[in-house]
């Protein structure tokens, strides 16, 4: 097994666990997505699709200490690369400027990452570990958004997530190898419209349910 | 008509590897725009060595665009900012009368700093050693064709084997990455017949000897891509990660 250790632990190895981990994100922020958009059809569907989820018991569990690995996987990784990075180069120039590659998604990484991290403890103990006794999340969520800051808040970091995938969705397909001539421009324009799509969809979630509570 | 102009430069000066350098200014003046941009510093020098003063160290050979052996970064650009050129090809009729222009070494912690713009680029070598050739027993020169390669592979080969072993992309990346270098070696003997035989110990171990020699990771930020004199192209880095895998994975070569 020793050639799997070393496989992961090379640069590339490293960069492929950001990439698959990343990839898994994006699929449960698509489901995420289209989960909280039932709200758009009234409050009751909305506790009716929580209701569902959690329902399923058992494998919803399961699922939900994936996404906690994963997590893991991909903070500690992503920080780790960071932190070579910065050491790789000592000395820095005095004078930098772009040649065209870099984007502001792509140059913000790290931080945009940090920043979701923060989010997501937030989040957590907002939504999910809190006691749901005699209401229901519909009642919850729509309380937490009467607070003008809070929908600022939730709106600014959801700005943020759009820019972590803007250079996520196709940095993460070049890194397991799939660039293609035919295919990296429809494959940049797929990350761009996707980060909208994710910053305008969530975005809109906080100030839709601080409207209708 | 020549014309000349008149530059400020501010240049890294650095008497050994390891001593503390600085930026020190200079002026160059009257300088055609027919020039060169290392005949614009040979000028420099000239008049500095004519002062008793040290001249400023840069790496050349053959000035014309195909050994790699110059390279230096012109405020914040490696090899300056024209696109596709090397800075021994770079003419100062791109640059205007008056400019002010800071010059650097090219920056990583495997590049080490010799003196003034000179570094030591030697770490490519390494990786060169680990895997950058092809092994075959000296003999009767094989028939043309014998072995058949298809014109586009031929092609995407040929482009990879464009690059000079410059190093811009490693001081152009913001994480110090040689992943292009490494990408265009790799894909260059790997697309090729003659290539594939060592292709998976190829890729493991020029990769290892990359992560040793302390270079950055890649973050597909591009701008190697962009600033590559060869506009050696990111599709080369996409093909070692499928090659690095392919060989963890799925060879028998560790
Ligand atoms: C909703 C949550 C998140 C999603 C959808 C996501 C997605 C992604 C994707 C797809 C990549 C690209 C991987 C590649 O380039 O191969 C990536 C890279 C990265 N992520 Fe995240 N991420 C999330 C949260 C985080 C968090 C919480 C952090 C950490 C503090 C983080 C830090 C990073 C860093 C530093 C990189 C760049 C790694 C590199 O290329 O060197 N991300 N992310
Ligand atoms: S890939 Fe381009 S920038 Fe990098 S060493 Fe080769 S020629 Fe120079
Ligand atoms: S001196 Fe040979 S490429 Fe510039």
């Amino acid at each position: 097994m020793n050639w799997l250790v070393k496989t992961f632990s090379s640069s590339i190895g490293k960069k492929l666990m950001m990439a698959v981990t990343g990839l898994c994100f994006i699929g449960f922020l698509m489901v995420h997505l289209a989960g909280n958009l039932t709200v758009t059809a009234g409050g009751e569907v909305f506790n009716a699709y929580a209701a569902k989820l959690h329902s399923l018991g058992a494998p919803l569990l399961v699922m939900e200490f994936v996404l906690l690995a994963l997590a893991v996987v991909h903070v500690i990784t992503g920080l780790y690369l960071f932190y070579r990075n910065v050491m790789a180069r000592p000395q820095r120039y005095a004078v930098n400027r772009n040649a065209g590659g870099r984007t502001l998604g792509s140059a913000t990484m790290p931080y945009t990452g940090v920043v979701i991290l923060a989010f997501l403890v937030i989040h957590l103990t907002n939504f999910t570990f809190v006691d749901k006794t005699g209401t229901t999340i519909f009642q919850i969520v729509s309380n937490a958004f009467q607070n003008p800051v809070t929908v600022l808040f939730y709106t600014l970091v959801m700005v943020v997530v759009a820019l972590h995938v803007s250079h996520g969705l196709w940095s993460a397909l070049q890194t397991i190898g799939a660039n293609h001539p035919k295919y990296m421009p429809v494959v940049m324009a797929a990350s761009l419209i996707f980060a909208v799509v994710v910053g305008i969809g969530f975005g809109f979630l906080p100030i839709y349910f601080s409207l209708i509570a | 008509m020549t014309q000349t102009i008149n530059l400020t430069l501010k240049v890294w000066r650095q008497g050994g590897p390891g001593v503390k350098g600085r930026l020190d200014t200079y002026h160059a003046e009257n300088i055609s725009t027919d020039m060169s941009f290392l005949e614009m510093l040979d000028v420099v020098n000239e008049s500095l060595t004519l002062d008793g003063k040290e001249p400023i160290a840069f790496d050349y050979d053959c000035r014309e665009g195909i050994c790699g052996q110059c390279g230096a970064v012109v405020n914040g650009r490696a090899h300056g900012p024209e696109k596709g050129t090397t800075l021994c090809q770079l003419h100062m009729r791109h640059f205007s009368n008056g400019d002010i222009l800071v010059i650097e070494p090219f920056r990583a912690r495997a590049f080490r700093v010799v003196k003034d713009l000179v570094v030591d680029r030697s770490p490519l070598d390494r990786i060169i050693q680990a895997g950058g050739y092809i092994s075959v027993n000296a003999g009767g020169a094989p028939d043309a064709n014998a072995a058949p390669v298809p014109q586009e592979t031929a092609e995407l080969a040929m482009d990879a084997a464009a690059c000079i072993g410059c190093g811009a992309c490693v001081a152009s990346c913001p994480n110090a990455s040689a992943m292009l270098f490494v990408g265009a070696k790799v894909s260059h003997l790997t697309l090729l017949p003659q290539g594939k035989p060592e292709a998976a110990r190829r890729a493991l171990s020029m990769v290892d000897t990359m992560d040793t020699l302390g270079f950055g990771n890649c973050s597909n930020e591009r701008e190697c891509e962009a600033e590559c004199p060869k506009e050696i192209s990111i599709t080369n880095i996409a093909r070692l990660n499928r090659e690095f895998m392919k060989a963890g994975f799925f060879s028998n070569a560790r």
